[in-house]
C-alpha cells in the first residue's frame, strides 16, 4: 500500500498507509493525527494547511484559485504551504512528506 | 446591561440548519422557540462557510445551495415566529427553580424549562495573530473587530488581511487615520472588486500603503504597539504603527459551553439516542454538536435529532398534557399551527 509520511506538531514523523483516492487531510484525520479540517474538505477554511517537502512540492497539481483564497486565511503560510484537502492521492505520491502547519 | 427575562419554550443555541428545523418540529408540538447566534446572520455554517457551494444529500432536494437550504428553511420555519438573538453568544447557563437560565454575551437573559444546543463546531469568533506576544497588545493597540470607528482616528494604523472584513474597515477608516497602510500575503484579494479598485486608487494616490507579506512579529511596551514585523518578499520590514486591525477571518470553537457541566467527549457533547437529551435534564444537543454510537455529522441526521427531541422537551414544556403523534398531511390542528388551515 502507498505511503505518506506526516510530521506533528511537536515534530514527531507518521508513516501512515495512504488509500488512493482520499484527500491528504481525509488520510492523517482517520489516522486521528490532530487536524482540525474544520469544514470538511471543501475548501472552505485553511485548518487543513500543510507544509510539503519540496521536492514533493513541485510534483503537485497547480493549487487552484479557491484554495489560493482560502490559504490568505491561515498563518505562517510558505511557499510549500498548501491545503491538504485539495490533494488527491495518487500512486504517483507515495512516500510524499508533508508537516502540519501551526494551529490557530 | 441586564435587560428583562425573556420566558419561552424552547432556547436554541445556534441558529445553523439544525437549530432552525428545530423551530419547525417544536412549532408543530405547540412550543415557541428564541435562537441565539454568535454569528450576525443565521445560518451557521452553511451561511458562512459555503453559501454558494452545493449539498446534494438533503432527501427530496437532489441539489441545493449553503444559503439556499438556509432561505428554505426560514421559510419553512415562518408560520412559527422564531425569535433572534444574532451576533452574541450563549455564555452562562444556570438552574432557578426547576427551570434554566440563560444568559448571553450582550446580557441577553431567557427563562426556560428546555435549552437545544445546536451549536455545530461550536461558535464562530475571530482567528487571533497566532504569536506568543499577541495577546498583550489586545484590546489596547490590537483588535480583531471595529466597535466604534471614531476609536480609530488620528491613529497610524495596520491592517491585515485579504478579505472583506480587511478592505472594508481598511477604506472606513482611511479618512480618519493619520496614516493607513494594508499587508496581505498576495497582491491577489478575496474582497469584492470595488473595494480593491478603491484600494488600489488610495495607494496610487499617495494616501495609503499597501504592503505584501506577512505579519512575524509584534513590537513595543506596555501593551502599546510601535512597530510590526512583516516578512516581505524582499526581505524583513519594520513597519511603524500604533495601531493593528487583523482580519483573518472567522474559526469555530466551543466556547463557554464547554463550562456548563456538560459530559463531553472529544469536543462534543454526549447524549442518549432516544432523546438527545444531555447529562442535564431539560437540556438537549442535537446535530454536529452532539455525540453517540454511530453519530454521522450530517445535516439530515441533525433533523431526526430534533425531531425525536421535541417529544421528550414537550413533556418539560407541558407536563400535564398529553402528546399525541399527528402527521401534517392530515391534522386539522397541525394545519392551523402551520397557517394553512
Amino acid at each position: 500500500m502507498a505511503k505518506i509520511y506526516v510530521v506533528d506538531r511537536e515534530g514527531t514523523e507518521h508513516e501512515l498507509e495512504a488509500e488512493l483516492g482520499w484527500s491528504l487531510m481525509e488520510i492523517i484525520r482517520e489516522a486521528g493525527l490532530p487536524i482540525e479540517a474544520a469544514c470538511g474538505g471543501c475548501c472552505a477554511c485553511a485548518t487543513c494547511h500543510v507544509y510539503v517537502e519540496p521536492e514533493w512540492f513541485a510534483r503537485l497539481p497547480e493549487p487552484e484559485e479557491e484554495e489560493q483564497m482560502m490559504l490568505d486565511e491561515a498563518f505562517e503560510v510558505k511557499d510549500t504551504s498548501r491545503l491538504s484537502c485539495q490533494i488527491k492521492m495518487t500512486e504517483e505520491l507515495d512516500g510524499i512528506r508533508v508537516t502540519l502547519a501551526p494551529e490557530f | 446591561m441586564a435587560s428583562d427575562l425573556i420566558r419561552t419554550d424552547m432556547v436554541i443555541v445556534g441558529a445553523g440548519p439544525v437549530g432552525l428545523f428545530a423551530v419547525f418540529e417544536a412549532g408543530l408540538l405547540g412550543m415557541s422557540c428564541h435562537l441565539i447566534d454568535n454569528l450576525d446572520k443565521v445560518g451557521g455554517q452553511c451561511a458562512e462557510l459555503y453559501p454558494d457551494k452545493p449539498i446534494y444529500d438533503i432527501p427530496a432536494l437532489p441539489v441545493c445551495m449553503g444559503q439556499e437550504l438556509v432561505d428554505r428553511l426560514m421559510e419553512q420555519i415562518r408560520p412559527f415566529n422564531p425569535v433572534f438573538h444574532l451576533g452574541q453568544q450563549a455564555q452562562r447557563l444556570e438552574r432557578v427553580e426547576g427551570r434554566w437560565r440563560l444568559t448571553t454575551s450582550a446580557g441577553t437573559r431567557f427563562e426556560s424549562p428546555v435549552v437545544v444546543i445546536a451549536a455545530g463546531a461550536g461558535s464562530f469568533v475571530p482567528r487571533k495573530l497566532p504569536l506568543p506576544e499577541a495577546a498583550a497588545f489586545e484590546g489596547r493597540s490590537l483588535f480583531y473587530a471595529v466597535r466604534r470607528r471614531d476609536a480609530f482616528r488620528g491613529r497610524r494604523i495596520l491592517v491585515a488581511g485579504g478579505g472583506d472584513s480587511a478592505l472594508d474597515w481598511f477604506l472606513a477608516l482611511q479618512p480618519l487615520a493619520q496614516d493607513i497602510a494594508l499587508v496581505h500575503r498576495r497582491d491577489q484579494f478575496r474582497a469584492a472588486p470595488d473595494s480593491v479598485a478603491k484600494m488600489r486608487a488610495l495607494v496610487e494616490r499617495g494616501e495609503a500603503r499597501f504592503i505584501q507579506g506577512q505579519i512575524t512579529g509584534l513590537l513595543g511596551t506596555d501593551g502599546q504597539l510601535e512597530a510590526v514585523r512583516i516578512r516581505t518578499p524582499s526581505g524583513e520590514i519594520l513597519h511603524p504603527c500604533d495601531t493593528l486591525l487583523a482580519f483573518y477571518g472567522l474559526k469555530m470553537e466551543l466556547g463557554p459551553l464547554a463550562d456548563w457541566g456538560l459530559e463531553l467527549e472529544g469536543g462534543q457533547i454526549k447524549v442518549d439516542t432516544e432523546a438527545f437529551e444531555t447529562n442535564l435534564p431539560g437540556v438537549f444537543a442535537i446535530g454536529d454538536i452532539c455525540t453517540y454510537p454511530g453519530k454521522l455529522k450530517l445535516i439530515l441526521s441533525g433533523f431526526h435529532e430534533g425531531a425525536l427531541m421535541c417529544q421528550k422537551a414537550f413533556k418539560y414544556c407541558f407536563p400535564d398534557k398529553k402528546l399525541v403523534f399527528r402527521y401534517t398531511t392530515s391534522s386539522s390542528e397541525l394545519h392551523k399551527r402551520l397557517g394553512v388551515a
